[in-house]
């Protein structure tokens, strides 16, 4: 690793002073910054460790929501009671990911704000427009299985790795930021991440001197919630295509059909067309195609990833019948 | 706050450059080489350790971040003459041939039961209420992050479930 300072940040003004200045970084859990920094994909010459500033509570809202600190671990998300019960498709997408190990340490905040795994942003001999702008992208035309098939720019076709935020969107989650001016501004999860376009190097929309506080997410309903990741081995693997799905259904058709599909974009993807398609209509095969369609509306493979397109269409229908089986 | 990190009960002072990861505040400053460096970035398992009650790998964390906090290796789960139950059992077992991945595997393992006997899901579990049961899907869900290169894994989920079956969850 490259030299820095390390210092322990005691407040969340201390985190968001620190976070404005231009070579330093925030590390709470720290399992994927500190790889990064071993191969010299992020090079902080200054690291503020936030791991005691509290913001690890998962508390009631007074709504009937939950509020998860940005602090909380994956572990103690996975397995809080509210969560389990109320919540169960991110329990779910959780414990899908990583390790026991990781998850101990991995943080809600730092989970949003995970990097992606590209193989050519991993790799500081191979060009990369995200991690040096300007330099190319490795990927298109290279090995490209674990690409994005939607949402991809000609500088970028890099996905957003991650599971929690994939459940978090379809639950209609909100990210609460703390400005570093004394405010707060919420953004919807399904709006915290960005797409390539001729900015790759900006992952989401905080911005400098900003640091995330809590993940909200609003009452529970009575629904149908199914995590389904597909990927090349049975643990511990990156999802191919992932759904999260949270489905309601009353008299023989859908009253609510919440989706976000990981794996597939720059971004957990969220496409509020198909829960309007689904809602007030009796599940049917062509239905579950024409939603499919929607989904893959201007989907594009890259050569390695094709298999993404029609592995999605098959989740897709496998996850309503599923959901459609259950709810009923 | 005390300038200090316990391991395995006992207390030494912070490393000097924050670089310090923890697995090498642990081989290289304190001379544990029970934890072992295999990939260096958390893929593999082999330098697992539990700190404060929860298995971490220590590859993947700065010393300097636990200032403070208890940390346990395969030095403070037993020794030659007086073996954990875990590492009893992956004698007995042949849960290993090269024995590189052990004190991860092991580290894991233990704290692993804990989990399970806390009544924690994982990914193999049928629904998310416990209790759960330490059976071979579950085991080899729970330690996927451990690695064995020598592939005797058969002999680690048998080893394990060996300890699990004589010591049964709370």
């Amino acid at each position: 690793m490259r030299p820095f300072q390390y210092q322990r940040a005691h407040s969340i003004s201390d985190a968001s002073t620190i976070a404005a200045l231009p070579e330093a970084m925030l590390i709470a859990g720290g399992t994927n910054l500190l790889d990064m920094m071993k191969l010299q994909v992020a090079t902080p010459s200054q690291l503020s460790d936030i791991g005691r500033i509290g913001l690890d509570g998962i508390q009631d809202t007074p709504d009937g929501g939950l509020r998860i600190g940005a602090l909380a671990t994956n572990t103690a998300t996975a397995v809080n009671p509210r969560v389990r019960a109320d919540y169960p498709v991110l329990a779910r997408a959780i414990l899908a990911g990583a390790t026991q190990q990781l998850r101990n340490k991995a943080t809600t905040g730092g989970n949003l704000c995970q990097r992606t795994r590209c193989y050519y942003f991993m790799n500081v001999e191979q060009p990369c427009n995200k991690r040096d702008p300007g330099s190319g992208c490795g990927a298109i035309g290279g090995v490209n299985k674990l690409h994005a098939v939607l949402g991809t720019s000609d500088q970028c076709i890099a996905t957003y790795p991650g599971d929690m935020a994939v459940a978090m969107t379809a639950l209609g989650a909100t990210v609460v930021i703390a400005t570093g001016k004394g405010t707060e501004r919420t953004v919807p999860l399904s709006d915290f991440h960005c797409l390539p376009g001729d900015t790759p190097w900006r992952d989401n929309v905080l911005e400098a001197g900003e640091v995330i506080v809590a993940v909200t997410l609003p009452p529970p309903v009575q629904a149908t919630q199914l995590y389904r990741k597909v990927r090349e081995r049975s643990s511990y693997a990156f999802a191919l295509v992932s759904i999260a799905a949270v489905i309601a259904m009353d008299g023989g058709k859908f009253t609510r059909a919440d989706f976000a599909f990981g794996g597939l974009a720059h971004k957990p993807w969220h496409d509020p067309r198909i829960g309007e398609l689904l809602v007030g209509a009796p599940p049917s095969p062509e239905l579950f195609d024409q939603a499919a369609d929607l989904l893959l509306e201007g989907a594009e493979g890259q050569g390695d990833n094709d298999f993404k397109i029609p592995l999605a269409r098959r989740t897709l229908h496998a996850v309503l019948a599923e959901a459609v089986e259950k709810a009923a | 706050m005390p300038d200090e990190l316990i391991v395995n009960g006992t207390p030494y002072p912070m490393p000097e450059d924050p670089r310090v990861t923890l697995l090498d505040f642990l081989r290289h400053d304190l001379g544990l080489t029970g934890t072992k460096k295999g990939c260096d970035h958390g893929q593999c398992g082999a330098c697992t350790v539990i700190v404060n009650g929860l298995r971490i790998n220590s590859c993947l964390t700065l010393a300097a971040m636990h200032e403070g906090h208890q940390v346990t290796t395969i030095e403070g789960l037993g020794i030659a003459d007086e073996p954990s139950p875990l590492q009893r059992a992956f004698v007995e077992h042949d849960g290993f041939q090269c024995g590189y991945c052990t004190p991860g595997q092991i580290c894991s393992a233990t704290a692993m039961l804990d989990e399970i006997a806390n009544g924690w899901p994982s990914d193999a579990s049928k629904t998310l209420d416990g209790p759960f049961e330490a059976s071979g899907e579950e085991i080899r869900e729970r330690m996927s992050g451990n690695l064995c290169r020598c592939g005797a894994y058969a002999n680690i989920v048998a080893a394990i479930r060996d300890v699990a079956e004589s010591e049964p969850a709370a």
